[in-house]
């Protein structure tokens, strides 16, 4: 009897989602960094990527496009408008059904309200710009939507993640989720969340979008790169985050 | 990107004899030179060739770079608060861009 009752209650466990059967967060992956990365993140005054964030506030006051208006002139001081934004995100934009990341909602917002050119996915000004509003949310924990309009965005990312790929033919998971944690070469493998983008990377001396780390995860196991902005990377992030679940913010992290 | 390049983190306030702490962060490419393109072209040299700082007209640090130093240099040193006056931040490139910045340490008797 005392085994029905223990396997009885293991059934409700069994049958949520996975992004909330583990009540724990995953790690994020500044737990891996040395001391003196650790130590250079949390400084504002030595972390290279609040260059970024510093540009970033100076561009939300700057006006822009025929619309006349500066990021400020909707939103206000970036400081209480911004706060508890970044971990939403990826998130479904209402009247379009689109799955937009900060940086493609960032693009909408200057087309749309300001009715400026986007921004080049990789420039120093879309980065800052998501930098600082990221950086506003700075501690709090990611919180995404995967029911509703976003459950099949979620779907395809999740099967992104555990597709093979590329001439390696390894899935983000048999690094991410197998190996999670273990060395490769120097660098100690994450858990692959993007809690801390964009992050500044020593490799790349600069800060770069979750995307461009995407990228580079391809080109390692020899897959085919998408273009930053794709759906299918869009997908992946919002996977990503569902994994980060109850993780805090850490824009601009470093990462070697 | 040109906004805002330079990042420095210094007390406004301190007292006569303290040693204060001044770290400056800036965005720079510190191109060594020696890295070519994907058509073979040699990328030309470009690296910030001096940081200075004065200190209530004073120099109190000076630092010259080479091709060694990696991108967007983080500079961190001491000084003592002597007086009050303005700290100069002064950043210049082999290219001869010179990027000025000011502060101003108040320092009460």
């Amino acid at each position: 009897m005392k085994d029905l009752v223990k396997s009885l209650a293991l059934i409700p466990i069994l049958a949520l989602p996975p992004s909330s059967a583990s009540a724990d967060p995953l790690p994020s992956g500044t737990t891996f960094q040395s001391t003196a990365i650790r130590a250079q993140q949390a400084d504002e005054g030595a972390n290279p990527g609040m260059l970024w964030v510093e540009a970033g506030a100076k561009l939300w006051g700057r006006t822009e496009g025929s619309a006349g208006k500066s990021c400020a002139a909707c939103h206000g001081p970036a400081e209480q408008s911004m706060k508890g934004v970044a971990f939403r995100y990826p998130a479904v934009e209402p009247t379009t059904g689109h799955l937009l990341n900060l940086e493609t909602r960032i693009n909408l917002c200057r087309t749309k309200n300001q009715k400026a050119a986007p921004l080049a996915y990789e420039s120093g000004e879309l980065l800052g710009l998501a930098a600082f509003a990221a950086r506003q949310s700075l501690g709090l924990p990611i919180g995404v939507r995967i029911d509703g309009a976003a459950a099949p965005f979620y779907e395809q990312g999740k099967a992104f993640f555990y597709r093979r790929r590329g001439q390696l033919n390894l899935s983000c998971a048999q690094c991410h989720v197998d190996n999670a944690g273990r060395k490769l070469r120097a660098d100690t493998i994450s858990h692959g969340l993007g809690n801390g983008y964009p992050t500044y990377r020593l490799e790349w001396q600069t800060v770069g979008s979750l995307h461009r780390r995407f990228r580079a995860c391809l080109f390692g196991v020899r897959a085919v790169q998408y273009d930053f902005g794709a759906p299918d990377y869009l997908d992946l992030e919002l996977y990503l985050a569902s994994r980060a679940e109850g993780i805090a913010i850490e824009t601009p992290a470093i990462r070697p | 990107m040109d906004i805002s390049p330079a990042r420095i983190s210094v007390p406004t306030e301190a007292k006569k004899g303290d040693i204060i702490a001044i770290k400056t962060l800036f965005r720079h490419p510190m191109e060594t030179g020696y890295r070519v393109d994907r058509y073979g072209k040699p990328i030309p040299r470009r690296i910030v060739k001096r940081f200075s700082v004065t200190y209530a007209g004073d120099v109190v640090f000076a630092m010259d770079f080479t091709q060694g130093v990696a991108a967007n240099p983080f500079i961190a040193f001491h000084a003592v608060a002597v007086e009050t006056g303005e700290i100069v931040f002064v950043w210049e490139d082999d290219q001869g861009k010179i990027v000025t910045e000011r502060r101003t340490l108040t320092v009460a008797r």
